[in-house]
């Protein structure tokens, strides 16, 4: 490999003390003073806001465009006239507060696991000394029961849209039926992404990962998942008051 | 020191595959964006001398495409805007220099995400490879053009190529959204998390504060222009009706009913807007980089560079309104979105007075990048005069449609931009390949395109005074149209010189590849980072050694130092900066 030299040598300093660099750098000597991985860590957090941030701009455009839909009078050809085609979708609302509870659910196991394998993680060190024993403590599944409430979620709104189905709203019956197929499987695919990366994180040990990396896993699933809920119950709201 | 933050478990790797194909390298990685913007501008610019051909001898029988038909003329269109706004001017910027040099510059051994970066280009490549397929299905590809507009867009039985080409050209926009999404979320995470030591935020060099803002701007545009596609997508196959009206084409009722197509224009400029600036932003760092360098010289007003950055892409998102003058808005809203345009205006002219302050007095070299420096500020001025022409909707309302329009966003952003990316090869080839390019051929390239791209899209400007229509393929059957002939058949003659210099580019680039002369470290005596290791840079940039940074990016002739100019790792203090 190529040796690094710097450009400028040292000799021709002539005592000039090097000034201090300033801080505000990137790292500034934090990596040095923490472990590595709180810098990983902290890394893949400022990698989710930026994903969170793109994930609200496509749901901020869908409900601009809902907005813009329902208030637009449109031309019927029938009576020559303009009149306001936005009809009221009639939501299965027991399904969907069950499915709201589930995710509730969901979000609160999901921030036990977190916690939980955050304190793991702060043990490793500890554990990694030798004579040192903390115990064979058997944790709580928490992260594989958030697995099944999110896939109880994803089947009850698929009862959901057939029981929308049922009651006559398919995607292209009015835009407000289109609006709401289209928030909803949406906010599904983002929460299977989601599962997606719960699955991944839950596997981390299987695939002999250190208790830091399955924290990192954890944790921005975790957060990414209660962005989840928020944005479902926002969903939900829009559906349920913005008729 | 900071100890080496291993970003990235991957050491170097050792399989061709690893190394070159899926490498997580992005140095690697910026190639390979690199090289497929170059594929796709060559597709591009193709297309455009076709077009070009097709307006003066419209019934001609070229070679392998046969005679080409007034619907197959506006695929041509289609397809050359898509894939140059895309496939070119946000790839080889961005992707290509940003993903090469950023890392270096800021100090770091990689980008923050690497897998993701290694899947941003791939995926990009996937989307590449979906819309040139749109050319080889049947009806051929779209006709809509690069804005999409429904409802031409949203009906499948619109016309040849609105049917699956129209949905892979879709489909193909969407993958780019995604590639760019990660893309983005990687460059801000790095910008922000991997400077190295002292590499304060106004320490950075321009070049990457454009890379960053432009992220920040990819970030908010691209997932809006997702949204806009599911619609379209929904519209055109699930028989929704965003944006579709009660509809009669060809005499059959469709089934839609009440939607607005204006509500894709909305969504489609908020992100396209934002585009243009994604597009012309990292061309300004990199023509602020170069002046700077070339001029022997401080860039003139570092702090107010970056604020007029910041500013245009600020801005960049309040005015997509100016693109939708003639959709029968409101006067108010109309009014609020000339004025905003205008207020770009101000940080422009902030950028242009800075570079000219930067050269003013400079001992300045002429080398080949410098060359496409002041061309890229030539260019800036030419192109960015004529927008607060279009920014007024009284004049608008004569010029919307016209070539004047045309001949105003080839000169910003398809040319300038271009300018920029020209600019940056010539600049970091010796560090990307380790030699030096041709610097007697890159003077020629340089001159013949400058005079043949304003031959090319100045006269546009008059075209489009003289209420000549774009889109149109042809304007024999026009009669107040056929006088301006002349003038669009020089253009075509200028077109087909241009575009045969840019083949002294290519050989050049990849002769100079393997034959041009071995390039030292710095082989333009610069300040940044990237010129303080070796030529090409090993595999995690700074060979075990993170960089501590004691300088701000353009010290050149500082009083009692050595040489005239100060790199950015340089541990000495010379005078009070």
């Amino acid at each position: 490999m190529a040796t690094y030299t710097p450009s400028t040598p040292i000799d021709h300093l002539g005592g000039i003390k090097p000034p201090e660099p300033p801080a505000g750098g990137g790292d500034d000597g934090r990596s040095a003073s923490f472990p590595d991985y709180r810098a990983r860590l902290r890394r893949a957090r400022l990698g989710l806001i930026c994903g969170i941030a793109t994930v609200c701009m496509v749901f901020i455009s869908l409900t601009s465009a809902y907005i813009f839909r329902q208030g637009l009078p449109t031309f019927d050809g029938t009576t020559n006239s303009y009149v306001h085609d936005w009809g009221s979708v009639n939501l299965p609302w027991m399904l969907l507060f069950i499915n709201t509870a589930l995710l509730l659910a969901s979000s609160v196991t999901m921030e036990l696991a977190r916690r939980n394998a955050a304190r793991q993680a702060a043990l490793a060190p500890v554990e990694s000394i030798p004579g040192v024993s903390l115990g064979s403590e058997r944790s709580f599944p928490w992260l594989a029961i958030t697995v099944l409430l999110g896939f109880g979620f994803l089947a009850g709104q698929w009862l959901a849209w057939i029981e929308l189905h049922n009651r006559g709203f398919y995607v292209n019956t009015n835009p407000s039926s289109s609006f709401t197929f289209l928030l909803t499987v949406t906010h599904a695919v983002h929460l299977a992404g989601g599962l997606i990366a719960l699955l991944w994180a839950a596997t981390a040990s299987l695939r002999h990962k250190t208790a830091e990396a399955r924290q990192i896993a954890v944790d921005i699933s975790a957060w990414y998942w209660h962005f989840m809920l928020v944005l479902w119950v926002y969903i939900f709201a829009l559906l349920g008051i913005a008729r | 020191m900071a100890t080496p933050v291993s970003v990235h478990a991957h050491a170097a790797p050792q399989g061709f595959i690893r190394k070159y194909i899926f490498s997580l390298d992005h140095k690697v990685i910026g190639i390979q964006y690199f090289f497929l913007a170059l594929t796709a501008v060559f597709v591009g610019m193709f297309l455009s001398l076709l077009m070009r051909i097709h307006m003066i001898w419209p019934t001609a029988v070229l070679p392998i495409v046969g005679e080409i038909k007034p619907e197959q003329y506006l695929s041509l269109l289609t397809m050359h805007g898509t894939i140059m706004v895309f496939f070119v001017l946000t790839t080889a910027p961005q992707g290509g220099f940003g993903n090469y040099v950023l890392p270096i510059q800021i100090g770091a051994p990689d980008m923050a995400f690497p897998v993701l970066n290694m899947l941003s280009f791939w995926t990009t490549f996937v989307g590449f490879i979906v819309i040139i397929a749109a050319f080889f299905v049947t009806g051929g590809a779209p006709l809509h053009g690069w804005t999409g507009y429904p409802p031409l867009s949203a009906v499948q039985s619109a016309g040849p190529g609105e049917g699956l080409g129209a949905d892979l050209w879709i489909t193909s926009i969407a993958i780019f959204c995604i590639a760019s999404l990660m893309g983005a979320l990687n460059f801000i995470t790095t910008t922000l998390d991997l400077r190295a030591k002292g590499m304060s935020l106004m320490r950075m060099p321009l070049t990457v504060w454009s890379w960053f803002i432009t992220a920040i701007l990819g970030l908010l545009a691209f997932g809006v222009l997702l949204s806009a596609g599911i619609l379209l997508l929904l519209d055109r196959n699930m028989g929704t009706s965003f944006y579709v009206p009660l509809i009669n084409v060809n005499g059959v009722m469709m089934g839609h009913k009440g939607g607005s197509p204006l509500l894709w224009q909305h969504l489609f400029w908020f992100f396209g807007h934002p585009e243009v600036y994604i597009a012309i932003l990292p061309g300004m760092g990199v023509t602020s980089q170069v002046l700077s360098t070339f001029s022997r010289k401080p860039i003139f007003g570092y702090k107010a560079m970056v604020y007029a950055m910041l500013a245009i892409g600020f801005f960049g998102f309040m005015v997509w309104g100016h693109h939708m003058f003639m959709s029968g808005m409101s006067p108010y809203s109309a009014f609020a979105f000339s004025i905003l345009t205008m207020c770009i205006g101000v940080p422009s002219a902030i950028k242009t007075f800075n570079w000219l302050g930067t050269m003013w007095k400079g001992h300045i070299r002429f080398d080949t990048p410098m060359l496409y420096a002041i061309g890229f500020v030539s260019l800036f001025v030419s192109g960015g005069l004529s927008g607060p022409f279009l920014a007024q909707p009284v004049l608008d309302i004569q010029l919307h449609d016209t070539y004047f329009v045309v001949g105003h966003f080839h000169l910003i952003m398809g040319v300038a931009a271009i300018f920029g990316i020209f600019a940056a090869t010539y600049y970091w080839f010796p560090k990307m390949f380790g030699r030096m390019m041709n610097e007697t051929w890159g003077r020629i390239h340089f001159f013949i395109t400058l005079a043949g791209t304003y031959a090319i899209f100045m006269p546009m400007h008059y075209l489009g005074m003289a209420g000549q229509t774009r889109r149109y393929s042809q304007f024999t059957e026009v009669a107040y149209q056929t006088k301006l002939i002349p003038l669009q058949t020089f253009m075509t003659y200028a077109a087909i010189i241009t575009i045969a210099a840019q083949f002294i580019f290519v050989i050049n680039l990849f002769w100079s590849m393997f034959k041009g002369p071995k390039a030292s470290d710095n082989p333009w005596e610069a300040t940044t980072l990237e010129w303080t290791t070796t030529t090409p840079p090993p595999h995690d940039n700074f060979g075990g050694v993170t960089p501590v940074v004691h300088h701000g990016p353009y010290e050149y002739g500082v009083p009692g130092a050595p040489r005239d100019y100060v790199m950015q790792n340089d541990p000495a203090t010379y005078a009070a900066h």
